[in-house]
């Protein structure tokens, strides 16, 4: 089979439909991340894992997908799906795919405004970064304060952060400026198992390990000033980025799951190039079951964020006397999740079901899920960076309706494996390093900091720049990290 | 005691060998345990029932590991090792008993790496090698 991906733009590569798939595989990026792409395949083949570029090709084989299998800049493979993929699917012939959301569902990022500018916090950086890391639970093992029954799970699973704010954890307005108002429907908490709930029960509001964190940050340049004052930021300002997810909630759905889809998928006779890429129909029984519990896992990593918020807003109190309310929530977004959404398709509006695999949702202006206040700019997207570098903010825009269903990136990329990353650096050198430069580091895990070293990551600003330059995401803010909390 | 990890680029693979499929499945559930904690740091001062079952040797390895990193996080545990107390095979049908042995986990005294997700279906694989039991399979970390 012809695997040569043509050029469509300096940002867009495509393989029309060859062999077993039922539409075109399109990746963004530019000739040199395409030939690394390449490199990787040639090397990864001698291995045992499927390359990236395979992957996105496998996922254009499955049934009743729409338009063409997608990878964003950041594209590196995973498991079944690439990260950075994005894979739409007809309501009435697609498939819904466990590979396709991960085990870490709803895995996302929130990006908080707070009143205080830079020059305010320096001097008090290591005392916040000291606070939030006695105040949020990090790490492999760590617990939260709010120890949930499993019936209090179940409400939790269905009513999302609005259920944690009213027992005292987050603020009201916070809702607004949440995708799905912070509670998807559809959630059903009879679709997990209680093994998910019990292992929840301590883990709401813990940041988890591996790449997830609590970086603080300063808005360093602003590339769009409409945007960006709709965004209500401006140079110099500090915010803070939470990224995290569904935590063991989401981890032990995709564990069962997996299971209910390979079963599904011999029951149904899907025809599988990747055996992790297991499937069943959308409207099947296993398929229903297991989109009620992915709505379920939504709704808890929007609680689990909203109740570190809560730990954020405390702390801040605490270093420098800022009233809750004044920490205001920009937006928050998920990048492992499968969700119904509306696209024009061959001119056609129809309801599909939309897989990101490590891939943001990027609504353009006039969407109506997009929060009125920033409407007619389209939705805030945040891209994560790691620890030493830059994280950006971005935005929707009609061009990535048309093409990426308002898909794209989630953050750099990986561009080192860990082992490669732990052969390569030491924890502790990376602290002192980043401490050298002005970012400081608190975590649990030295061997975790060492596979999370910024130089494990693609450049982000030049995967920010094919999407710009593709017209599907256009950038806002430019931000540079003070403190970061490691899981 | 053989295991070893692969490279990939987002999580991690691993192989385990031994000498019986029961020895390939406890190295694999020590290169999962290695990823979690120090080791060197956990006392063996009780253990936890692990129980799977499935329909070929790949998946019962996968469900094996996945019931571990469950019930670990479930029960708070800081686990060391795992032991096989039996392995039955039965038209086809392959179902699994073990022990995991470590002590309640403690922030204070426990060397913490890395959380371990999930055991996936990615690049799994099972052969048999001249008597030797080889085992492989992607961690989503």
């Amino acid at each position: 089979m012809n695997t040569e991906f043509k050029k469509i733009s300096d940002s867009l590569w495509e393989l029309p439909r060859t062999g077993d798939m039922v539409v075109p595989a399109r990746i963004y990026c530019d000739e040199n991340m395409l030939k690394g792409l390449k490199r990787d395949r040639d090397e990864m083949k001698k291995g045992s894992f499927t390359p990236a570029l395979d992957q996105v090709i496998n996922v254009a084989s499955l049934p009743g997908i729409v338009n063409a299998s997608l990878a964003m800049a950041d594209i590196h493979p995973g498991y079944g799906f690439p990260i950075g993929g994005v894979g739409a699917f007809d309501m009435d012939s697609g498939v819904i795919s466990v590979a396709g959301v991960g085990f870490d569902i709803n895995c996302g990022v929130r990006v908080l405004r707070t009143p205080l500018k830079r020059e305010e916090v320096e001097g008090r950086k290591d005392l916040f970064a000291d606070t939030l890391f006695r105040n949020v639970p990090a790490g492999v093992g760590s617990t939260g304060k709010l120890v949930l029954s499993v019936s209090e799970i179940d409400k939790l699973l269905t009513r999302g952060a609005r259920y944690v704010i009213e027992k005292g954890y987050g603020l009201p307005e916070d809702l607004e400026y949440m995708e799905e108002g912070g509670a998807i429907g559809g959630a059903d908490p009879g679709a997990v198992s209680l093994r998910a709930k019990e292992r929840q029960a301590r883990q709401v509001g813990t940041l988890g390990s591996g790449n997830h964190y609590l970086e603080v940050q300063y808005v360093e340049k602003i590339y769009d000033r409409d945007a960006a004052l709709a965004f209500g930021i401006e140079k110099g300002d500090v915010m803070v980025a939470i990224h995290c997810g569904s935590r063991a909630m989401g981890h032990q759905i995709g564990t069962d799951y997996l299971k209910t889809l390979e079963e599904a998928s011999r029951k149904y006779g899907i025809p599988i190039l990747d055996r992790e890429l297991v499937c069943a129909p959308i409207r099947s029984k296993e398929g229903r079951e297991y989109l009620s519990a992915v709505n379920a896992a939504i709704n808890c990593a929007f609680a689990n964020r909203e109740v570190i918020t809560h730990l954020l807003r405390q702390s801040t109190k605490e270093v420098f006397g800022i009233s809750p309310r004044d920490i205001e929530l920009l937006y928050d977004v998920g990048h492992n999740t499968c969700k119904i959404e509306e696209h024009v398709v061959d001119g056609t509006l129809k309801s599909l079901l939309v897989h990101r695999k490590g891939s943001t949702r990027a609504f353009g202006p006039g969407r109506k899920e997009v929060p009125e206040r920033y409407r007619k700019i389209g939705q805030p997207l945040l891209v994560g960076g790691s620890m030493g570098t830059a994280s950006y903010i971005l935005s929707g825009t009609e061009l990535g309706m048309e093409e990426s269903f308002g898909s794209a990136i989630h953050g750099a990329g990986r561009l080192l494996s860990r082992m490669k990353a732990k052969k390569l650096w030491r924890g502790k050198k990376i602290i002192s390093d980043l401490g050298k430069e002005g970012i400081s580091i608190r975590s649990r895990s030295m061997s975790g900091i060492a596979e999370e070293a910024p130089g494990a990551y693609k450049d982000i600003d030049a995967v920010v720049d094919i999407m710009a330059r593709a017209g599907v995401n256009r950038k806002v803010a430019r931000l540079k990290p003070l403190a970061c909390i490691k899981g | 005691m053989t295991y070893r990890y692969l490279e990939h680029m987002a999580d991690m693979g691993i192989e385990s060998e031994g000498d019986s499929l029961c020895s390939a499945i406890e190295d694999g559930a020590l290169a999962v345990l290695n990823l979690f904690f120090d080791l060197n740091t956990i006392t063996e001062k009780s253990s936890i029932t692990v129980r799977a079952r499935a329909g070929s040797i790949e998946a019962l390895f996968v469900e094996v590991l996945n019931e571990l990193i469950s019930l670990r996080d479930r029960d708070q545990m800081a686990l060391k090792r795992l032991i096989t107390t039996e392995f039955t095979e039965e038209e086809g049908s392959f179902s699994y008993r073990g022990e995991a042995y470590g002590e309640p986990f403690d922030m204070e005294n426990h060397a913490v790496k890395s959380e371990v997700k999930a055991a996936t279906y990615s690049g799994l694989r099972y052969e048999e090698v001249n008597g030797r039991h080889i085992l492989r399979c992607l961690l989503d970390m």
